[in-house]
């Protein structure tokens, strides 16, 4: 079971972040793709049904190039380990010794993989995931076969996690219902301090109450509108902010022709595009300097946006666009926090259970289920998440057919 | 249709440029010194050399071609051989092939590579899709990860112990004592062996190689224009070579020689205890054991009983890696892949030296390379008689 690290030492030099080797060729970045979803997925021939790996661009039993990529079992048989006293790699060499093991897959291959340190010596009964490593790139891991208490404590495996246990997190927005679930969730976590922002501060809002008798909570007044109150509140706790939760939103419903003017349009963009860039741009330095800060280093950075970021939902048509933009800039981020290691989530909800959503049809998510997603996602080390039925079922259809699904959502 | 011999080949002319732990120049520097080497000591001029096999990772970007141009060569017949550890027993057969064929007459196989401070760690990080893409990612970075998963394993099949493993290495301390180019020169001790630091379990230090710059090479011509030349040569008995052998193994325990080792013996009309001495690829201790098996001098399994029963210094009951082997030599990138070969022609040319085998006659060399993933690919061996 993990410790927890001890105060950190501010006279000794912060470690600069390294990655793990990140090239990969182009057949190679599918696992990625899965991965990032948290799926577990390998070349699968269409035409024989061989499993390959690693990736490839023919089939090595029958040549055919047809190479789907198909979620695959991970169950598999530990041939073999080593433990790693050297590597030529900065990364590994600062972080060994290193456990890899040898596995042959049910579904026919052998790979290499990680090795989760409850593994018992081969020949074992192991379990392969695909985690997205430091880089962002998908690396494979062998699991103990059944889930043991503290699986995740593990040292090896909390490189490929996020987990907010024992780490310092900032959610921007305590007023709302998913704001404060997801705070009481990364208590229950573990997490060590929950800055909790709350815009207009004379205002006393619904639940302040409950969220300042959770102990680790400490709120703090953010208005992601206000540049200076960012850049203020940044100079004051960026340096200690492992994972950063952006939930602020500002969300109304119509499209274009239902609403004069564009203030409200404007309002959308200023709090959910222009807000992530704010805190991008006073958070991210400080979080990017840390990102190889010991056992509780800065993990990540999470946003809160829509499944209307993938394809307009004219109904909450401004809504969708506001959430596009902040999209794309996540992914700007995302390509800027790469370096030092933090990984950029994106959580792509379908309609939240609240006010703004009162006319649509269910399921819509639950705060508790906004906030299970992230924590989830964080522990899993997923890079994109889509809670709820809807999110599902749009990102099935979009990775489909992306014109069909404009078409179905503007009938 | 039956195969061909190699009747009338002559192999001659064993060079070694001396290897040195790190060099500033290219491996074009190396190649160069090679193929003047072996000029001096066959007494040819340049003009002679009409065929050229290259094998070198740190001549990239440049291949053979470049390096006709790069040296002042014309050759009418070129092969480069991206084959690492396999290059030696590959260059070989091609080019007996080429002189036999008429294609060249004298053909000049050279491999050597440079070894800059860096460069292994950048070789590692490139050396193939499958290892950019699955293994170097892990850490190891190239073959240590892959042989410690493969030594694990036979230790646990076959109950192989360190012991058995450090007394190959040890021997190959004694023979490379013996011979001023190897770049070890300390005697080592099974406890030394044993007590080593880990670099990845269960290998430890002296299970690697060490990487160094350096040259081999050797030429291969007939063996009339050897006789008029009055170069001491070896013939060629036979050569087995296979990629990719047994894919579906989910471990490596075997290699293609246990696919065409019959061919082998049977090109040479010999057997493997008619041999005088074996010289093994050696990267990794138990790369030599799992050789030993597939080559037919002992069962699948047997080679822990085989090295407790046998002593493998150039004087003792089986003579094996005379020279010290890359283990104690150390491995000059694809040099290595000739380093047994060259010292087989030196054993069957009476020019080993204090590490001769007594009436060497028949030597059997064996190659083994490329771990494109998780095992070696290219597989190869060659029977030799003076």
């Amino acid at each position: 079971m993990l410790d927890k690290p001890k105060r950190k030492n501010p006279v000794l030099r912060t470690r600069l972040p390294t990655l793990p080797p990140a090239a990969r060729s182009r057949a190679a970045l599918g696992l990625t793709a899965a991965a990032a979803l948290g799926r577990f997925e390998l070349q699968q021939c269409r035409d024989c049904g061989t499993v390959q790996y690693p990736p490839r661009e023919a089939c090595q039993q029958c040549l055919s190039i047809h190479l789907q990529w198909h979620p695959q079992s991970g169950d598999g048989e530990l041939l073999s380990s080593t433990l790693l006293h050297h590597s030529n790699d900065l990364f590994f060499r600062e972080r060994l010794p290193w456990r890899l093991g040898l596995v042959q897959l049910d579904c026919g291959p052998t790979v290499v993989a990680h090795l989760h340190g409850g593994v018992p010596p081969a020949p074992a009964r192991v379990r392969v995931a695909a985690r997205l490593d430091r880089a962002g790139q998908a690396v494979l891991v062998a699991l103990p076969e059944k889930e043991t208490s503290n699986m995740a404590d593990d040292r090896q495996l909390r490189e490929f996690t996020c987990d907010p246990k024992f780490r310092k997190v900032l959610v921007t927005d305590g007023k709302t219902a998913a704001g404060q679930a997801i705070v009481k969730a990364l208590a229950q976590a573990g997490a060590e301090i929950i800055w909790v922002g709350y815009a207009e501060p004379w205002k006393k809002f619904s639940g302040f109450d409950a969220l300042s008798k959770v102990s680790q909570v400490s709120l703090l007044p953010l208005d992601v509108t206000d540049s200076k109150n960012v850049r203020e509140l940044a100079a004051e706790i960026g340096g200690k902010v492992d994972i950063l939760i952006n939930n602020a939103e500002h969300h109304r419903a119509f499209g274009i022709g239902n609403r004069p003017g564009v203030e409200t349009a404007r309002a959308e963009m200023d709090v959910n595009y222009f807000g992530l860039l704010r805190l991008a741009q006073e958070f991210g330095p400080a979080m990017r300097a840390r990102g190889a800060d010991g056992l509780a280093s800065a993990a990540a950075w999470v946003n809160v946006l829509s499944i209307y970021a993938l394809a307009n939902f004219p109904p909450h048509g401004t809504f969708s666009a506001s959430m596009a933009a902040a999209h794309s800039l996540a992914q700007c981020l995302r390509a800027e926090m790469r370096p030092a290691g933090v990984r950029v989530v994106n959580v792509f909800p379908g309609p939240l259970d609240d006010e703004w959503n009162q006319l649509l049809p269910p399921p819509k998510v639950a705060a508790a289920g906004l906030a299970g997603a992230i924590v989830g996602a964080l522990r899993d080390g997923v890079e994109d998440v889509y809670p709820g039925d809807v999110a599902q079922e749009w990102l099935a259809r979009w990775r489909d057919n992306p014109k069909a699904l404009e078409r179905e959502l503007s009938s | 249709m039956t195969r061909k011999g190699y009747e009338g080949v002559a192999v001659a002319v064993p060079v070694t440029v001396p290897y040195v732990r790190y060099s500033i120049r290219a491996a074009h520097w190396w190649l160069a010194r090679c193929i003047s080497e072996i000029l001096k000591s066959a007494g040819l001029k340049k003009d002679a050399i009409d065929g050229l096999s290259v094998s070198s990772f740190t001549l990239a970007p440049d291949t053979a071609i470049g390096l006709t141009q790069h040296l002042g060569l014309s050759p009418r017949w070129l092969d480069h051989l991206p084959l690492g550890g396999a290059s030696g027993v590959v260059a070989l057969r091609r080019a007996a092939r080429a002189v036999q064929a008429g294609d060249a007459d004298i053909v000049a196989c050279i491999a050597g590579d440079t070894n800059h401070v860096d460069s292994f760690r950048l070789t590692l990080a490139n050396f193939s899709q499958f290892a950019r893409d699955a293994v170097y990612p892990y850490g190891a970075g190239g073959p240590n990860a892959s042989f410690a998963f493969l030594t694990a394993y036979y230790m646990r099949v076959y109950g192989a112990t360190r012991e058995d493993f450090g007394k190959l290495c040890v021997a190959q301390r004694a023979n490379a004592l013996k011979y001023s180019h190897a770049l070890f020169k300390k005697p080592l001790t099974l406890e030394e062996y044993l007590s080593a630091r880990a670099i990845a379990e269960p290998l430890h230090l002296f299970d690697c190689v060490m990487p160094c710059a350096g040259a081999e090479g050797f030429l291969v011509l007939s063996e009339e224009r050897a006789k008029a030349l009055g170069i001491p040569f070896a013939a060629l008995m036979g050569t087995i070579e296979r990629h990719n052998a047994y894919a579906a193994d989910p471990v490596q325990m075997r290699a293609g020689w246990a696919l065409d080792r019959e061919d082998l013996y049977a090109q040479a009309g010999a057997g493997p205890g008619d041999m005088d001495f074996v010289q093994t690829y050696d990267d990794y201790p138990v790369i030599s054991l799992l050789q030993l098996e597939d080559l037919g001098f002992c069962a699948k399994g047997e080679a822990p009983a085989f090295v407790r029963e046998h002593s493998f210094t150039h004087d003792g009951s089986f003579p094996l890696n005379t020279s010290g082997g890359q283990l104690s030599v150390g491995q000059a990138g694809a040099a290595g892949g000739f380093l047994g070969m060259v010292e087989a022609l030196r054993q069957l040319t009476g020019q080993a030296q204090a590490r001769q085998v007594k009436d060497a006659k028949l030597g059997l060399v064996s190659g083994f390379g490329m771990i494109n993933f998780d095992r070696g690919l290219g597989s190869g061996a060659a029977i030799l008689r003076c």
